[in-house]
């Protein structure tokens, strides 16, 4: 198998990278980026803890050949936020969304692409969106609230979504 | 070395090609090798890491830009490449098509449907693809082509068998169609599964058309109750020329449950889904006749 040239930009910043066709992304963030949020959860497409942002939208990297990346824009928890949290990781440190961790990096890039499109979701739309990402420690229900209050405090607040 | 499920040990030659006749040249070309195609993985990047399927070749069709569309004409015409999250976004299949708008919908999580395909659903051939259904309710066709000639079949016979399909070498998916729906029409899927992202123990759509009071079209397509998807039409010709009321559907949901073949694996027994389909289809029925104006059935 020969190696391929891929370019990326990741987190906002152009990388280029060499790897092989049967790589997978989430390995090559993992493992060539030492970008570890995405995490390896079920490596079969169930559990949403591998969840990325590829042009903003939902992708899980388990099931995604590096080499098919060329020229995307990729996404990750590591580039959410900068000096300051991301207002939807404030809001998950608020309301109990984190007990052990494991799931919340793909829980907080795919609920920040269904807020991205829809900043004031019902509980019903919160819950059909992320029904692709699994807890086994909150019960969910934080993680919920944190979602739905998160845009809500930033209006109380004043500041801008 | 036993499957794997955190890397993909499987080595393999991965070609990129950027337009559809590019893709068509190297599937002939390969044609007396083993090619996959790789649309948005989902179900094959998983196969291969079980070793289910061991491809040689790998052809990505992700960059082909002129394989991803939702084109109006005389009814919808849809790219084989086209995510289904896109399908989902789609006035035309939503407004139109409800049938399959509900059955994307009903799919996995809105990663897996950024990524999947709506080729890639038929082509993979799951006894339980949940757009088999629908599509077989409308009557849609879909485009085979290979680098020589193309062909059109028939969405109900293009599965074959669980993971096969009328797909010969060199040949790939292009294009299904969707044909125009008159005013009196109506549609419906349903799908039962242990959570609202698995995979369905049991799918149905069903498209009919309504002329005054009467039923003049029926389709019944059911998934997951046999080695493909299948039309129940013993069950479907007796709602021809009637108004449908609940002796009718009685009838008719019992005559479904005779049709069907199903087996009892991991999601459900053969039981189960013999005796839960009836109930199925005399709701989607219910539905679909509703959706086609029609009043409310006694």
């Amino acid at each position: 198998m020969t190696e391929r040239e891929i370019e990326i930009t990741l987190n906002g910043r152009r990388r280029k990278f060499r790897a092989k066709p049967n790589e997978l992304l989430i390995n090559v963030l993992r493992d060539r980026f030492s970008l570890t949020g995405a995490k390896y959860g079920c490596g079969l497409g169930e559990c949403g803890a591998c969840t990325v942002l590829v042009e903003g939208k939902p992708v899980l990297s388990c099931l995604t050949l590096a080499v098919s990346m060329d020229g995307h824009d990729i996404r990750t928890i590591e580039g959410l936020g900068d000096e300051k949290l991301d207002p939807l990781q404030e809001s998950f440190l608020e309301h109990g969304a984190v007990q052990c961790g494991f799931c919340t990096p793909g829980m907080i890039m795919t609920a920040r692409s269904l807020l991205d499109g829809n900043p004031s979701p019902s509980e019903e739309e919160i819950r059909e969106y992320l029904r692709g990402n699994l807890c086994r420690c909150t019960g969910y229900q934080g993680i919920i609230q944190a979602v739905k209050h998160c845009n809500e405090k930033n209006r109380a607040g004043g500041g801008a979504a | 070395m036993q499957p794997n499920s955190r890397f993909l040990a499987q080595e393999f030659e991965y070609l990129e090609p950027g337009t559809v006749d590019e893709a068509l040249a190297l599937l002939d070309r390969y044609r007396g090798a083993s090619p996959r195609i790789l649309a948005g993985g989902t179900d094959l990047i998983i196969r291969m890491k079980t070793g289910a399927l061991r491809p040689e070749q790998i052809v990505s069709v992700g960059k082909i830009p002129e394989l991803q569309y939702i084109a109006p004409d005389n009814g919808l015409r849809i790219g084989a490449v086209t995510p289904l999250s896109r399908l989902e976004r789609s006035p035309e299949v939503k407004g139109g098509y409800s049938a399959l708008y509900e059955a994307v919908r009903s799919m996995a999580a809105p990663a897996v449907r950024n990524m999947g395909t709506i080729g890639g659903n038929l082509c993979n051939a799951s006894p339980a693809a949940d757009t088999g259904p629908p599509l077989i309710a409308f009557g849609a066709t879909c485009t085979l082509s290979s680098l020589r000639s193309s062909r059109v079949v028939r969405v109900e016979d293009f599965f074959v068998g669980p993971g096969r399909t009328l797909l010969a070498p060199g040949e790939m998916l292009t294009e299904v169609q969707l044909p125009p729906l008159p005013a009196c029409s109506g549609s419906s899927f349903l799908k039962i599964g242990r959570v609202s992202a698995d995979i369905a123990k049991i799918n149905l759509a069903v498209y009919l058309e309504r002329e005054g009071e009467t039923c003049s079209l029926c389709r019944i397509a059911l998934g997951a109750v046999a080695e493909k998807p299948i039309r129940a039409t013993n069950a479907e010709n007796l709602l021809f020329g009637l108004r449908p009321d609940s002796g009718v559907l009685k009838e008719l949901a019992r005559m479904a449950g005779k049709e069907v073949r199903p087996i009892t694996d991991v999601r459900s027994t053969a039981e189960y889904r013999v005796d839960v389909c009836q109930v199925m289809v005399e709701e989607a029925i219910r539905a679909a006749w509703a959706r086609s104006g029609g009043g409310p059935i006694r």
